[in-house]
């Protein structure tokens, strides 16, 4: 009988003490930038394992692989179609001549700018993988402009932590500062050697390719920079978790 | 205890080798989280593979490429499978990989891994092989000595399982990381390319759920109860043995 107990204790005093380092792991990853915004909900400790995994894992400097040309793929396949609402198929017409991309939120300078103020600022053009979670894949050619670039002529706040993307769909989604300060992430205009398609995400394309497909928004239209992002939305970070998907796609 | 064990005349026996342990705790709780959390990788596996089951091999491949395999299977992108797939999936590869560790750690700590799974030389005689080859296609229920220790197949089918078929499945699930690989892009590079790796990922999957089926299997027609009793107590007595 004796031992019963003593066993139960032990099992108890194990369970109490793997609460109490759980509870300060997560303390201690919220502070360092390591917690997934969707790892409080019900798989939230796999995506919070996964996630600070692999961003204690990556750098600055690892990069996504890069191609040669020869490895193109000849298909490329569209996933969700472009918006048809009458606000985008107007810019479309008029091939988004008079759009505007908005950055705002906790930056010293919010500004707007041009499909042609894109196109003029310092690019980089990488062949990468695109990979959708459904399990094809396909390789690419983009171009577009780093999107730490942008975020430097708008100054952000020493304090921001997420840069929250608002597409012209409601798909909407963020990433973490060292994702979107890497050297990789572009907001994208042009795809081999032509403009962006509608389909392929115009007027801009978050190009991503450290992260799967549906983490590469198309169609965007407005990006804000925040410190918190559980005010946002229902505080998943994005529109992913809602229809059952994880924040963070590096998988 | 009332009732005093009566001992045979030759050798004095004592009480715990009535009932002689035959898993020890590490191994029963490693071996039942691996149970559950293998379950729930494969069925999340299906899950996922569901939405596109068409393999390919090298870097890429999608709708109107070639394709190294199309299985027999439907697509399904229009049931919310593929979201709560991904969760299980990734969540229990986790606990399996914490699990495995625990178990190939405390049995390399212990020697119970070269112990109880490393052949001997008397194992690999060819005559114990033939006899073993031999009682299990014949599906011959095993001695009660076999309950006690692994035959050379099952030594060697556990340690395939253990450091060959699982290593590689995390392997070749890593492989399809984009953020892994952005790291350790030799981890794709040498298997052969992103979609090779989802291939390989797959046949090995095949492998262990085979493995899964013949070992079940096994258990069964060598007396399931008793076995299982012996995974979840630890403990068995000895057929044959004193009353």
């Amino acid at each position: 009988m004796s031992e019963k107990i003593s066993r139960r204790k032990i099992i108890t005093a194990g369970l109490a003490t793997a609460a109490g380092v759980s509870g300060l792991a997560a303390k201690i990853a919220d502070r360092y930038g390591l917690l997934a915004p969707d790892s409080g909900r019900v798989f939230g400790a796999g995506e919070a394992l996964t996630y600070g995994a692999q961003r204690l894992l990556m750098s600055h400097h690892s990069m996504a692989r890069e191609f040669n040309r020869s490895e193109m793929s000849r298909q490329t396949t569209v996933n969700h179609e472009h918006p048809d609402d009458d606000d985008y198929e107007g810019f479309l017409e008029r091939h988004f001549s008079d759009w505007r991309l908005v950055v705002e939120g906790l930056v010293a300078r919010p500004s707007s700018f041009s499909l042609e103020d894109l196109k003029g600022m310092p690019s980089r053009s990488q062949i990468t993988m695109l990979t959708c979670e459904e399990g094809w894949s396909f390789i690419a050619e983009w171009i577009g402009v780093p999107l730490a670039h942008v975020l430097s002529l708008v100054f952000p706040n020493s304090g921001a932590k997420w840069v929250v993307f608002y597409p012209f769909d409601d798909f909407w989604g963020s990433i973490d500062m060292p994702e979107a300060l890497h050297p990789q992430t572009l907001l994208s205009y042009g795809m081999n050697g032509k403009d962006l398609s509608p389909d392929h995400g115009a007027p801009i394309r978050l190009r991503i390719p450290r992260q799967l497909g549906y983490k590469n928004l198309k169609f965007l239209n407005r990006i804000s920079v925040t410190d918190d992002i559980k005010k946002i939305g229902d505080g998943n970070g994005s529109a992913a978790p809602e229809i059952g998907y994880s924040w963070y796609a590096g998988i | 205890m009332q009732c005093k064990p009566r001992e045979p005349k030759d050798a004095p026996v004592d009480i715990d080798s009535k009932r002689p342990l035959r898993h020890p705790a590490v191994v029963r709780l490693t071996h039942w989280i691996h149970a559950i959390s293998f379950i729930a990788l494969v069925l999340s596996g299906v899950a996922i593979l569901l939405a596109y089951p068409r393999l390919h091999w090298g870097e890429t491949g999608t709708y109107g490429s070639p394709s190294f395999i199309d299985l027999p299977l439907p697509f399904v992108l229009d049931l919310p499978l593929r979201g709560p797939g991904r969760h299980i999936h990734f969540l229990a590869a986790w606990v399996a990989l914490f699990a495995g560790l625990v178990y190939v750690f405390s049995g390399l700590w212990t020697r119970r891994l070269r112990h109880e799974l490393l052949p001997r030389i008397s194992d690999l005689r060819f005559r114990t092989l033939r006899t073993v080859i031999s009682n299990h296609i014949h599906f011959k229920r095993p001695e009660e000595e076999e309950f006690w220790t692994y035959n050379a197949l099952q030594k060697t089918s556990y340690l395939a399982v253990v450091f060959f078929l699982l290593p590689f499945m995390f392997l070749t699930g890593l492989a399809m990381s984009p953020a892994v690989t952005s790291v350790f892009p030799s981890i794709v590079n040498l298997l052969g390319g992103h979609q090779t790796a989802r291939t390989l990922h797959f046949f090995a999957a095949v492998l262990l759920v085979s493995f899964l089926i013949l070992h079940v299997g096994l258990v069964a027609i060598s007396g399931f109860a008793r076995r299982c009793r012996a995974m979840i107590t630890g403990y068995s007595f000895r057929k044959g043995a004193h009353e």
